[in-house]
Formats: structure tokens, sequence, C-alpha cells
């Protein structure tokens, strides 16, 4: 089977949907094609994957010691 | 009240009724489960932890006086985000005017094309790999350094894992808008990571190397 070709740029512009699968199956089809031979797009795809799951994993944040009760205290004296 | 609400579980909803009854108590207990997230989201916007715990409290009393006003047209924790995005952005906003009061909003972070920037330094392996700990400050760090409206859609979106609906909703944005900012976040972040991305902070070089061919 075969697919329109597409450029990178274009690739660039809908690389964050790919991962996000948030688009059509025949666009998705024309990027697979284009990955299999653009070494580069496929560093973007990587890196840009990898940034997703580590944001998803990596960025937390404590609540800082006391939050809660003075978060609570305050509400008390609403 | 009394109207439907088909956003809210029956705990929230019960909760809710509570409150609005009278039962100040009840509230805690409504935002506790989101305590964390109202923190954080107030942290990545404000790059600033001291008022960021001082800008999530005032955003869940705003919340806990406005409840009233709550008519179950979206989940609870997105109306309660909501309300901290925008609290966190009037903080900003207020804090910018003083320090840089002739600085117009920034002009950088117009949304036109955002090209991935570091094919040449990729072809390069780093000297020496990051620790896991680096990585992650490293990435605070490229987060921080995002224009805020690629920022706070990688908050929503990204960290706090809401839908794209959602995200567009809390930020009173289309959905176009809401996946053009997103795309713009990653790249950018990517680009901020690399060339340690993709594997050669966990892996070794040879995983380097199968990413990067040429």
């Amino acid at each position: 089977m075969s697919v329109i070709e597409i450029s990178c740029v274009e690739v660039w512009r809908e690389i964050s949907n790919y991962i996000d699968d948030s688009i059509d199956p025949e666009l998705r089809a024309r990027m697979e094609a284009h990955f299999r031979v653009c070494a580069h797009c496929t560093a973007v795809l990587d890196g840009t994957k990898n940034v997703v799951k580590l944001v998803a994993d990596g960025v937390e944040y404590e609540l800082p010691e006391g939050f809660s009760e003075r978060l609570q205290n305050k509400l008390k004296n609403k | 009240m009394g109207a439907p609400r088909p956003h809210l579980d029956g705990t929230e909803a019960e909760l809710i009724r509570r409150v609005c009854e009278g039962d100040k108590e009840a509230f805690y207990g409504l935002v506790r489960p989101y305590e964390r997230a109202v923190y954080t989201a107030a942290v990545l916007i404000l790059n600033n932890p001291a008022d960021a715990e001082e800008v999530a409290q005032e955003a869940v009393l705003k919340a806990f006086s406005n409840l009233a006003r709550f008519r179950g047209e979206a989940k609870f924790s997105t109306w309660l985000i909501q309300i901290t995005m925008n609290e966190a952005r009037m903080r900003l906003r207020k804090d910018r005017r003083h320090l840089y009061e002739s600085v117009d909003e920034q002009k950088t972070d117009e949304e036109g094309e955002y090209f991935p920037k570091d094919f040449a330094d990729w072809r390069e392996i780093p000297s020496e790999t990051l620790q896991r700990k680096e990585l992650g400050q490293a990435l605070k760090a490229a987060i921080a350094a995002l224009p805020l409206k690629f920022r706070e859609v990688l908050i929503l979106r990204d960290i706090q894992n809401r839908s794209t609906e959602e995200t567009a909703q809390i930020l009173g944005i289309t959905e176009g808008n809401v996946k053009t900012r997103l795309l713009r976040a990653r790249l950018q972040v990517r680009d901020a990571l690399a060339p340690g991305i993709d594997g050669s902070w966990t892996a070794g070089a040879s995983q380097y190397r199968k990413v990067r061919p040429w």
C-alpha cells in the first residue's frame, strides 16, 4: 500500500497529536511511513514521547509541612 | 441548588449540600483530594513555592466563598483548579507589573511555528550521563522556562493528566489552542533537555546511538 508522502515540518506539526492518538488513521499511516525513513523525525518523536512520560512521572511537589493545618484554620475563620 | 449536577459524584454532591447548609467543616473534605494538585499548579505557574502556598490557599478560600454559585456544569475539581489558575495568573500579573513596569506580557510567546532546534547538538554524545536527580531538576527548570501560556497547558494536560476538553474549559480557550500550545510546550521542553533525552540519562551510549544513527 502506498501512502502520500509527508514533509518533516508537517510531521513536527502533528507529532504531539500523534502521541495523543488524536489524528485520523490516514495521517497516522503517512507519519509512520515517514518515521521509517527519517531518523531526525524519529528522534524528535522518541524525545517528545520521553518528555511526556517524564513530565507525567516526575513533576510532583509535596505539600509544605503544615499546609493542610493552615488551610483548615483559615477555613474555620471564614 | 436542586439543579441536576451530572458531573458530580455522590460524595461530592453530598458534601457540597452540607456546606451550603452551613456545615463549614465539610468543605475541607471536599478539597482534600485536590490539595496537592492545587498546590502543584500554583508552584508551576508562579515558579515560587512560598507564593504558591498563599495562592493555593487563597484559591481554596475563594472556592469556599463562591460554592453556592457552583452549578455542577463542570466537575468540582475542574472548577477548583480553574480558580487556582486564575488566582496564580493574577498574582503573576501583579508581581510582573511591580517588577518590570514597562515590560509587556511576554512578546516572544506567539503561537507561531516552533521547530525542533537541536539536531546539530544531538550529534554529540554527552560527555557525562546525568543522574536522575539532575534530570528531575532539569525537567522542572525546562518547564519553568516555558512562557506561561504553554506552561499552563502542559501542567493541565501532561502533569495533571486532564483531557483536551477539560483543559480548554479551564483556560477558556479552544481545544485547537490546547493542542497547538501543548505541541509547542512539549517540543520546547524536549529541546531544553537535549541532548540528554532519549535514553542517555537512563541508559548507556548504545541506546543513544540507536536513536541517532546518523
